[in-house]
């Protein structure tokens, strides 16, 4: 791992795959920080690395079944959740197309 | 209204009180809602107090009445962090995304605390979507440190920190992903506990970083945290990483105490670094072991955390999308619309480690980033577990600093997590910790002491808080 330079070409891929509108200002600041940030976190690099395959969820290794009974009662909550949503009809949100017609 | 001293109330005296007569949970409320209103301008620890407080407690009260209630919890007003679900009520994360939020169902813990018949007296302020350590990062402004309004109250559940102690609430509800509870009690000179990974639900809590984040209580004494904590924890079949806790071990009557003294060493101010060493000589004065244990890779832990907690955060924010829920802004095609949605919706925080987490886990970085802190994080489980077969909790500073002054971190990103140093390896490990007071430095300010212990060994980390809380 090598500490890395973060250019505004960086900023801008990073802020296109995490669909965020970012200002010039926010631009500027977050490549500062994350090559300072970047630059700390860097030190891993003389970390040992664990013999151990990793895994996310070592500790817990039992994997955790149950039934879809009392969680998700069809119908239920909808009505709930669609008062939240931005846009909603009848029983769906409302999104705008997303295939075009050519 | 009716006289009651605030200052030296527990849940228990309240409970014990409420139960036998001397006042009702109204009459209680009543005194809260009063030292709420002259107090919270000034703090802005409370994002909402709950205008049907005083309805509550009368519904307590006639249950107490009746004989339905008589729990250990029933009449206690309690103040919830914003990024729990209370079916109804608004829980904004401290956050414009979810300004207008309704929740549409109860967390399983506020579930529970209702059936105790506890008093929900509001939500509380904290970091955007529970990133930060200061609460400066609230898209509602800061809070302040009730010990001194021109300092931070600590973060991210700053609020509820801060509200226990300046007395605008008998206890509360905080998340803990990095030291989230430790860190603000430690500032506001409360009890905070972060319980074992795995011990108390977290359905209906706002995911974070979901390996990291835990639920805890933030109390005045210790044994109001176990009270809270017994009721808080347990198996929910909503929360799949929930579990019971195996029954515990037998208590020593003496404590075997760990200090991982090379982690210690530099970023501790003079004043936290003598007042551990006051309490280290009062365990030895009480007849306590004290151990000097090495943890090599516990220096590991925040570059490793930066990159972990990253990685979920970016995950976990993705359902912000301006569909389902929150800000939604309109764009010229759906694509726009998330892009302009979580543009305006979301804080400068919450982008950055959006940002962050993107690029560990992006194509060609992950590896050297994601994989190998992964690898890391179990190293840093085995010290622990080493550690463990040598003592019986480990304790260090909770921060290495007291309250710091508002606006001294906020344009320096790194010099903020840095701030995490002493709490963030007991998340990795998902080991139990606790901040207990260990008294004030001269202007008034609290100390914390950090106390961790083995997986479900909350009951000794109780006990050597015991030992040491002043």
């Amino acid at each position: 791992m090598i500490p890395h330079m973060i250019t505004e070409q960086d900023i801008d891929k990073l802020a296109t795959l995490a669909r965020i509108a970012l200002t010039s200002e926010e631009k500027q600041k977050f490549q500062k920080d994350l090559e300072s940030i970047l630059g700390y976190i860097s030190e891993l690099k003389d970390a040992p690395i664990s013999e151990i395959v990793p895994s996310a969820d070592d500790y817990y290794l039992t994997n955790v079944m149950r039934a879809d009974d009392e969680a998700f009662v069809a119908v239920q909550n909808t009505q709930r959740i669609l008062a939240e949503a931005p846009k909603s009809d009848k029983d769906f949100f409302v999104v705008k197309k997303i295939l075009n017609n050519e | 209204m009716k006289e009651i001293d605030l200052k030296n109330l527990t849940i228990k005296k309240a409970n014990q009180a409420i139960l036998a007569g001397e006042f009702t949970a109204r009459e209680l409320t009543e005194v809260y809602l009063k030292k709420i209103k002259t107090d919270n301008t000034k703090l802005n620890a409370y994002l909402e107090v709950f205008t049907d407080a005083l309805e509550q407690a009368d519904e307590v009260d006639r249950k107490i009445k009746s004989g339905e209630l008589k729990g250990p919890l029933a009449g206690i007003p309690i103040a919830i962090k914003d990024n729990i679900l209370i079916e109804g009520r608004i829980c904004s994360a401290a956050s414009k995304m979810l300004a207008d939020y309704h929740a549409t169902y109860d967390a399983t813990t506020i579930k529970k605390l209702k059936k105790e018949g506890v008093i929900f007296l509001g939500r509380t302020n904290m970091d955007e979507f529970a990133m930060g350590g200061s609460t400066e990062n609230s898209a509602y402004g800061p809070t302040c440190n009730p010990h001194d309004p021109t300092r931070v109250s600590g973060g991210s559940s700053g609020g509820s920190a801060a509200v226990v102690g300046g007395d605008l609430a008998l206890c509360a509800l905080g998340s803990d992903t990095g030291g989230s509870i430790r860190q603000p009690s430690s500032f506001c000179g409360a009890v905070g506990l972060k319980p074992t990974y795995g011990a108390a639900s977290r359905y209906g809590v706002m995911a974070m970083a979901s390996s990291l984040d835990q639920i805890g209580p933030i109390t005045k004494t210790i044994d109001d945290a176990e009270l809270l904590f017994n009721t808080l924890r347990g198996k929910d079949s909503f929360d799949s990483t929930s579990m019971d806790e195996p029954v515990p071990g037998a208590l020593p009557a003496k404590f075997k105490i760990g200090i991982p003294y090379d982690f210690l060493g530099e970023g501790v101010n003079e004043d936290v670094k003598k007042n551990f060493d006051e309490t280290v000589e009062l365990l030895k004065s009480k007849g306590h072991e004290i151990i000097s244990i090495e943890m090599p890779n516990l220096h590991y832990s925040l570059a490793c955390y930066y990159i972990l907690m990253t990685a979920e955060v970016s995950a976990n924010m993705a359902r912000f999308d301006g569909v389902r829920y929150g800000l939604h802004v309109n764009g010229k095609d759906m694509v726009e619309d998330y892009f302009l949605s979580r543009g305006a919706g979301l804080g400068k925080e919450v982008k950055r480690r959006i940002m962050l987490g993107t690029y560990v886990l992006s194509s060609g970085y992950y590896d050297a980033y994601y994989g190998k802190a992964n690898g890391l994080r179990r190293l840093i489980a085995e010290d622990y577990k080493k550690a463990f077969s040598k003592v019986d909790a480990i304790i260090t500073p909770t921060a290495p600093s007291v309250a710091f002054p508002i606006g001294k971190n906020t344009n320096d990103p790194l010099q903020m997590y840095l701030e995490d140093i002493f709490t963030v390896p007991v998340n990795l490990a998902g080991v139990p910790a606790i901040s207990v007071p260990t008294g004030k430095n001269e202007q008034g300010l609290p100390f914390g002491l950090q106390i961790t212990g083995p997986h479900w060994r909350e009951d000794l980390i109780f006990a050597v808080g015991r030992e040491v809380v002043r």
